[in-house]
């Protein structure tokens, strides 16, 4: 019996991406391909961007304690498993692909009028970046207050009125006195 | 005249009028509560989620425009600040606060925001004799500074201790307090400054009725991590902006003694006879009066008449 060789080449092709994909989607995404640093700077305002160790983090946490069913593993948070139990990864995987950055304006708050849209109660992104990594934060004693993430920026610092200096020294010469 | 006007139709009269007046004012006091405007807007402010960063604060003083605070808004030190045995409170220069509590057993803080709660039946409205406050069909309790004579009840009727008022301005003073960002925001589509600016999305703007909605989801999704109560879905009739805690209300500085019905509800019988007890107990008594002393005058008359 002879093989055209052209089939038989065809054949070996077919099986490997069969393995390849069948491997993919058995163990995930790896989290040693994780991208080394995410720079987060989609809402940097009155906060400089994030530089986000990425790869340093996911010695902490699997894919899925921040990227909940997109990357292939199972959320079983039970916002999300009642519909994602079996979802598969997917091809966009950043906060940014779901969590909006406008939130609780009419398209976020009456849309929930929308029959087809399940998603209740997500967050929107500003609230997805915090609530994912500030919890944690708390928890294991690791910088959880504003500027031990992300500086002020000029813009922030008028926000947030940092008074300068001599403004302050002037405070402290006044509390001096008073007592 | 004496046929026209006897005792008897006096008093018959006097009566029959006082009972009808009494039987229709009656009928007014049993008016239903009034439950909120459909589709108004509230905010479910999560404790679970807070961790005391004071952006909202911040984010209230630029957008209300007011006056440059003492320490800026990244001095947690105001955590320790104690006036008069209170944590801080709203004041002229602030609609909204917030402050820390260690409840015992937990290993970290909660932080509790505090502002106008909106109530859907407000008794700073209900107290106000020169109507300076609406209710709008948003949610939000307004105030017009250019009806208020500055007398301060609603400070008193509030169960929050929410209004606050401007001693500081003798030429210009008013009353302070959060309005919802009524006008720049509310009326706009536009989530409250306080709200956008909340970085844990401590606080969730949205429809009162899907607020409820979502914060019993939350209670029921994360078994244990709440309180199995909605602070505001009752208390003082229900407010616009509600709370869930971790912790027992109580010790995270809610008063839970405010009473599940409208303040207005306590004072609604006895207000509803004040136009009685005006119009017709003058008229009946000065009757009465009249007909005592005309007995008098008259014997006075006749041993007047005698004598001569």
């Amino acid at each position: 019996m002879k093989y055209n060789p052209k089939t038989v080449i065809a054949a070996a092709v077919l099986l490997l991406a069969g393995i390849l994909s069948l491997g993919r989607y058995g163990q995930a995404m790896d989290q040693m391909n994780a991208l080394e640093t995410v720079t987060i700077d989609s809402l940097a305002e009155l906060y400089q961007p994030v530089k986000f160790q990425h790869k340093w983090h996911t010695k902490m946490a699997s894919c899925k304690d921040c990227h909940h069913h997109t990357t292939g593993q199972q959320d079983m948070n039970p916002n999300c498993f009642r519909c994602h139990a079996q979802s598969r990864e997917t091809s966009r995987v950043a906060c940014k692909d779901c969590h909006t950055k406008k939130q609780f304006y009419p398209e976020q708050v009456t849309a929930r009028d929308n029959r087809n849209l399940y998603h209740i109660d997500k967050p929107g992104l500003k609230g997805a970046y915090h609530l994912n990594c500030v919890p944690c934060h708390v928890k294991k004693n690791a910088p959880s207050h504003c500027e031990g993430c992300h500086a002020l920026t000029e813009k922030g610092k008028e926000f947030i009125q940092v008074q300068d200096k001599g403004k302050n020294k002037a405070a402290a010469a006044k509390e001096s006195h008073a007592h | 005249m004496n046929k026209r006007f006897n005792r008897r139709g006096f008093i018959q009269g006097g009566l029959a009028a006082s009972a009808a007046a009494t039987v229709s004012l009656a009928g007014k006091t049993q008016a239903a509560t009034f439950e909120g405007y459909p589709n108004s807007m509230g905010v479910l402010v999560d404790l679970s989620r807070c961790v005391g960063c004071r952006s909202c604060e911040a984010a209230c003083n630029k957008e209300q425009h007011l006056p440059a605070p003492e320490k800026p808004f990244n001095d947690f030190s105001v955590f320790d600040e104690m006036l008069h045995g209170q944590k801080r409170r709203t004041d002229e220069t602030r609609y909204t606060v917030v402050n820390r509590y260690e409840i015992p057993g937990r290993e970290h803080p909660l932080y509790r925001k505090i502002q106008c709660n909106h109530c859907q039946e407000p008794a700073c409205l209900t107290s106000c004799f020169v109507n300076a406050y609406t209710k709008t069909p948003e949610g939000a309790v307004i105030y017009n500074p250019d009806v208020c004579v500055g007398c301060r009840t609603c400070m008193v009727a509030c169960p929050f201790y929410i209004p606050t008022f401007r001693y500081s301005s003798a030429f210009h003073p008013r009353i302070m307090k959060c309005v919802f960002c009524y006008d720049t925001r509310l009326t706009k589509g536009r989530p409250p400054a306080c709200v956008e600016s909340c970085p844990q999305e401590a606080l969730t703007f949205g429809r009162r009725n899907d607020l409820l909605d979502m914060g019993r989801q939350r209670i029921r999704e994360n078994p244990g991590a709440y309180e199995d109560h909605i602070y505001g879905e009752h208390e003082a009739g229900g407010t616009a902006w509600m709370y869930l805690s971790p912790a027992p209300f109580a010790q995270v500085g809610f008063d839970t003694s405010v009473p599940k019905e409208p303040i207005l509800n306590y004072v609604k019988d006895f207000l509803s006879i004040v136009p009685m007890v005006l119009t017709i107990w003058p008229a009946l008594f000065a009757g009465f009066h009249l007909l005592a002393k005309r007995k008098e005058t008259r014997g006075q008359q006749t041993k007047n008449e005698g004598e001569v």
